[in-house]
Formats: structure tokens, sequence, C-alpha cells
């Protein structure tokens, strides 16, 4: 045992050490002088990624987290710096992202006088937050530390943030290495006898629809449930968090559900009489018009967060636990079913509409999608941004495993994708990572890109550029009689010489002729270096199929006339 | 169905955890009707008696995202308990209301604890019916301030 007096900042890095951070994302200020002090002697073991602006540093620990599976960290200063986050963890906390925040504070002495930089984030991000500290004692420091980071893992997970006044990180305290506390599951939650009655749930239903939710990514339960698949005998649907936790191209795999799904998974709801919902919180996004969802069906659902079960939707049969391991146990219990005709009624059609471009333009967002599907044989980590190309990049490409599909699902933040590459790509630099784009929600964030030219990190950035904001021009093409009402973009920008001023190889692409090409050498060229490519495409291509907000799920448009 | 609930929650005494609990409340859209919180025989927890409102799906929800909260320990949702509720109440516009007040104070026990030219104060512990109908009986008299606690509750064994 090693005893000795450290200051506070670093207790810090020994902290980040000892839960096994080697890398975090973040920005320096005044409240946090002696943090990025410490982190300058720590420099050999702790990685630290400078961003362009706070969000940015928010949206990589967050990236780094969905695609790794680990805690993401991210460091700002007071004040602006620390409100400058809050975007990033209110993104993390919708989708459940282990995130550990840490920000600086003015001196405790000067909390609560209107100080300079001076705000209170405990309480601006108390709704944001699963839960955060204030550390007003160096002698608690650690043991904060150590706790936000257990709070961040167990259970249904979620961002923690540490608000640390800048004289604490000056002050010194006893150090005393201390193991990672583990997670134990809430075991006495799944009685074996309510797995019993799950099990012969499953065993009585004639059609039954599996719906897999980000509860499966986070319990890595991807190989319990591609058993549990194969003994339950039914079509299943993942939600957008949980893309690639069954492999797309399974043949009983069915597309997406809700708002945005396929016609095969509407048909399947409508159709079903068990709806085995996994992991999932039943998202207004997927469920549509409640007093119609699943009509026909009784309901299973399994998750680990009690407060999930009948808030949206009234379960017939609960069963509270980690995903994976409820799924092991159901596993144990079920032998092989047998739903020949029923999985043949629902699965094997084409899953998603085709797209058709213009003479001009003839590009599509499908075109892209299933040409870098294949360029990168279906195994590079894809993030995105906001909207329609969002929606294109969860349909389009076939996603084989989990965390593949680095995405802001609950709270659709625009300008969350560049952020969240950088993460993705330092957290697995031998993959490929692409964030898809759209020309407005590139313009936000946009300035994460010399990140990834001044740090080398290889993110192919491609924008699909409608020169409009695409899903909302959608919504009043559909309801609000063409209005197009500030969403027609038509911005000047040069991306190649946006890309350059950058020092970021980039290309425009406008015929589809020329896809194949540019998008190989990009990947090529993504092995070494970041690229930034344009797609100039349509704007009015719409995705589809579409259900609109609050109507039944079942029936979803398949077409939208464009003629104006 | 809209009824009203009687919730008893243990939380850590620390600073913030009020603002926790009702940032909860306001924020997902639930009802307050009154909220009583003060440190336990353990100086290290805090219990609050929540009256809320609501139908039984709501209180199953708040039920649960109270769980959720790190600072919250326990939470039960009080059927058998007695419940009790505390006033402080200035009666009274002149010397002659003093009599027929000071007479309702005794038909309801309740205690005069400080005398003005014109008005009484009173004090009163009862259950929140029995608070009210006080309340309603001075009012003819006129009312100068009043508060009430809010209803602090503990179940029966």
């Amino acid at each position: 045992m090693v005893l000795s007096k450290l200051t506070g900042a670093d207790i810090i890095c020994e902290c980040l050490i000892e839960q096994g951070v080697d890398t975090v994302f973040g920005y320096p200020g005044g409240a946090v002088l002696n943090i990025y002090d410490s982190l300058y002697k720590y420099s050999d073991r702790i990685t630290h990624i400078l961003t362009a602006h706070e969000q940015g540093a928010s949206h990589a620990a967050d990236g780094y987290a969905r695609a790794s599976g680990k805690t993401g960290v991210v460091i700002a200063t007071s004040g602006p710096g620390a409100t400058n986050l809050v975007t990033g963890i209110a993104t993390a906390y919708m989708d459940s992202v282990p995130v550990v925040a840490i920000t600086g504070n003015v001196a405790c002495a000067l909390l609560g006088l209107d100080s300079f930089q001076e705000v209170d984030i405990t309480g601006i991000t108390m709704p944001i937050t699963k839960h955060n500290f204030i550390v007003k004692d160096v002698n608690k420091l650690a043991d904060t530390i150590r706790e936000a980071f257990y709070i961040a893992n167990e259970g249904r997970k979620g961002p923690v943030l540490i608000d640390v006044p800048k004289d604490i990180t000056a002050l010194s305290a006893e150090f005393v290495n201390k193991p990672i506390k583990p997670i134990v599951p809430p075991a006495t939650l799944h009685q074996d006898d309510c797995i019993q009655k799950a099990a012969e749930m499953i065993r009585e239903s004639e059609r039954p629809y599996i719906y897999c939710g980000g509860g499966i990514n986070n319990a890595r339960g991807a190989k319990a449930l591609k058993t549990f698949v194969q003994l339950a005998d039914a079509p299943v649907s993942a939600s957008l968090m949980a893309q690639g936790c069954f492999d797309q191209t399974d043949g009983k795999y069915i597309g997406m559900l809700g708002m945005h799904g396929t016609t095969a998974a509407a048909k399947a709801l409508a159709e079903c009489d068990l709806f085995i919902a996994i992991g999932t919180r039943f998202s207004d996004r997927v469920i549509g018009d409640p007093s119609t969802f699943a009509k026909r069906a009784k309901v299973l659902h399994i998750d680990i967060d009690p407060a999930e079960i009948n808030k949206n939707i009234s379960a017939f049969h609960k069963v509270i636990g980690d995903s994976a391991e409820v799924l092991e146990k159901l596993n144990r219990l079920l032998k092989p079913q047998k739903h020949h005709e029923w999985t043949q009624s629902i699965c094997g059609g084409e899953l998603n509409i085709r797209q058709s471009g213009t003479e001009q333009l003839d590009i599509t967002p499908q075109l892209i999608m299933e040409t870098l599907d294949r360029l990168t044989d279906g195994e590079a980590i894809i993030c995105t941004e906001v909207g329609q190309a969002q929606m294109w990049a969860a349909q389009y490409y076939r996603y084989k495993h989990p965390r593949q599909l680095v995405t802001s699902g609950g709270l659709g933040t625009m300008g969350f994708g560049l952020g969240a590459s950088i993460g993705a790509k330092t957290a697995l630099p031998d993959r490929t990572v692409i964030n898809i784009a759209g020309d407005g929600s590139f313009h936000m964030n946009l300035n994460e890109l010399v990140t990834l030219s001044k740090h080398n990190i290889p993110v192919i950035e491609l924008v699909m550029n409608n020169s409009v904001l695409g899903m909302v021009r959608q919504w009043q093409r559909l309801f609000y009689d063409k209005h197009f009402s500030q969403t027609t973009l038509d911005r000047p920008t040069d991306y190649v010489k946006l890309g350059e001023a950058f020092g970021i190889k980039a290309f425009s692409l406008t015929k589809a002729a020329d896809c194949e090409r540019v998008l190989s050498e990009a990947v090529k060229l993504s092995q070494s270096v970041p690229v930034l490519i344009e797609v100039k495409i349509d704007r009015d291509i719409n995705v589809l199929p579409m259900v609109p907000a609050g109507k039944s799920v079942t029936e979803p448009i398949t077409e939208i006339n464009t003629e104006d | 169905m809209s009824q009203q609930y009687v919730l008893s929650v243990l939380v850590d005494n620390s600073i913030g955890v009020l603002g926790r609990v009702t940032g909860l409340f306001s924020r997902r859209g639930y009802n307050i009707k009154s909220l009583n919180v003060a440190e336990t025989e353990d100086p290290e927890f805090s219990r609050m008696t929540i009256v809320t409102e609501g139908d039984s799906s709501t209180i199953e929800q708040i039920e649960k995202q109270l769980l959720k909260l790190y600072d919250v320990s326990e939470v039960k949702l009080l059927s058998d308990a007695v419940c009790r509720e505390h006033i402080l109440i200035r009666a009274g516009n002149s010397p002659a209301s003093r009599q027929p007040i000071i007479e309702i104070a005794n038909l309801f026990r309740a205690k005069v604890v400080n005398v003005g030219e014109d008005s009484l104060m009173l004090e009163l512990t009862g259950e929140p019916e029995k608070i009210s109908s006080f309340i309603g009986l001075l009012k003819p008299f006129g009312i100068g301030k009043m508060v009430r606690t809010g209803i602090c509750a503990l179940e029966r064994d």
C-alpha cells in the first residue's frame, strides 16, 4: 500500500488511472490550471485530446464511451467551460452513456458570490446527470471520483459530473490506491419464477416479435441475444440505439420499428401475439400512438431500469435486470421454438425503400451508404449527426456488431457526430470511422475539423449536402403547407476549400458515376489521414417510411409527393 | 382516477437533496401538495413527507423515479399512518373578538401563544382536516397571517 500526500489535481489524475482511463477530452482554463498542470506531469499515462470547443470534447467523451463501452471522460473549466458541456451531458444522459465530466469552479471562498467565471454547474446539470457532486473537502475527492465512475456504470448507465473548486485542486490529502468497486447486478430482482413465467409466455406464443434496445449494448448481450433469437424463432427489430446488436445481414432482422421503421416491422407489430422488448425504454419515436401499439400482443418487457416498466407502454409481464443475464437465463429454459410460417410471412422481403435522385444530382443517400457498406465490409464505425442523414445512415448500412452506430437518439443533438467520431476513432484507432452529416448539422460544430487535423485523427467526415434542413423541410412539406420557413439553407460554403483551410484533404462528389472511386479513395486515405467529403444530393429526397408523430406505427407513409 | 397520496422519503442529509427531489417533481410535472423535511434520529439522514396527487400510474412513476435519485434511500407510499399537521395562526381584528376566538381554541385544544392588541396567535397540531375546519371557524373573525407545516406522517407498526 502506497500512502502519500498528493494535491487534489494529482489525486484526480491518480484516480483516473486507477479507473483505467488513459484518454481524456477537454479544454483548459483558469479554474482547471492545477488539473492541467497535473495532466502535464501525467502525460505519459493520460492522453489529453484538446478540442476546439468544450461541446466537441463532451461529444468526444460520449462517442469514446459508445464505441468502446468504456467510460468517457471530459474536463472543462468553470463558467462557460462548464455550460458548454451541457448539451453533451444531456445527450449522454438521454442515451444512457457512461461519461464522467470534471469541471473546475472558483475557489470555495468565492462560491456563491457571482465570481468571475462562476456558474452553479451542479444545479444546472441536476436534471441531465445520473448524479453530480461538488467537492468541498480535498479528503473526499478521491472517493467522490470513484463513486462517480461507479454510478456512471452501475444499473442503467449515464453521465456523472464532479465540480471541483480551484483551491481543492491545490490542497493536499493522503492518497491510497483502491481497487475498482465491482458492480453487482440487481440479483434479487430477477427471481427465477419471474424468468420462468417469461419463458412460458415465449413457449405459448405463436407469433413472437423481438424488439431490442440500447440496453443490450450496455449489457454486452449481443451473444445471448443471438442464441435467444434462434431459440425463440422470431423476427427481430432493433431501435436506433441498438443497431448492430443483432447482425443485420441475418434473415430474421426486419429493420427499425417506429417513426422511420420498415413496413416489415410495422406488419410484425400489428400481427404479433407477443412483443418481447429487451433493454428498451419505448421512446415516443418508436411507439407513436400508445393506444394502437401492439394491440393484439402481450408485452414482455425486460429492462434494467424499473422506472421504464409501465412508463410509456404497460407490460403484461416484466423482468427487471441486466438484459444479457436475463437472456442467458431464458436461453437455458427454452427449447427451440418453431414459427416457420410466421417468420416467413414477415422476414425475407426487401427492407428498405429504393431511393432515386434527379438527372442533375443522381447520387442518393442509399447509394452512398450501400457503397460505404461494401467498401468497409460492413465493419466501419458509423457516427452521425441528426436529421435525414442520420436516418439514412441507420437504414442503408447493415450493422453487424454492437456499438457500430454512434448516434444521438434521445436528445437528437445536431452537431453531435463530428465530436463523437473524434472519440470513437480515439477509442478504436484500427477501425474505419465515418461521420455521416447533413449540411445543417455540419455547420453547427464544424470547428472540430481542426481537431481532426491537429491530432491527425483519421475520420471520414461525409456531408450529404442537400442545401436544406431536410428533416424539418420534410415535416414542413407534409404538415405546414410547404412553408419552408428558415429551412432553405443554400449556404455558399466551399467544402473543398474549407477542408483544405483546416488542413484536411477534401472532395466534392456530384455524380453517381464517381461515387465508388471517391469513396474508395476516402476509405483508403482514412487509414492515415482525415478526409472531408461533400456529396451533393437532391433536396427533396425524403426519409421513408414515415409515421407522423403520435400516429399508429402500423400505418407508415411510404410515399411523399414532392411536386411543388 | 386522481387521488391524494402520502409518501415518506428517506434521503441523505446532504446539500442540494431538496433541490433534487423538488426538481424531479417539477420537471416531470408531478404535483406537490405539501412537503415537509427534517433530520432523523441519525443526522446523516432526513425524512421527507410529500403529499402528492395523481392517478395510480403516476404514483408508481413518482416512487420509481424518486428511487433513482442517489440521495434517496427509501420511498414508502403510506396507507396506514399517523398524519399530523401543525399550524400557527393570527386571528381576530378587535379586542371584542378575543373571547369567541378563545372559545374556538378551547374546543380544538389549540394553544394561545401570543396576545396582541387586536388579535391572538394560536397553535394547533392535528390531522389536516381538523386544521382546515379550525381555520374555517376562525375566518369570520379575520385571519391576519397563518402558516401550516404540511403533513408529516409516520406509518403504524
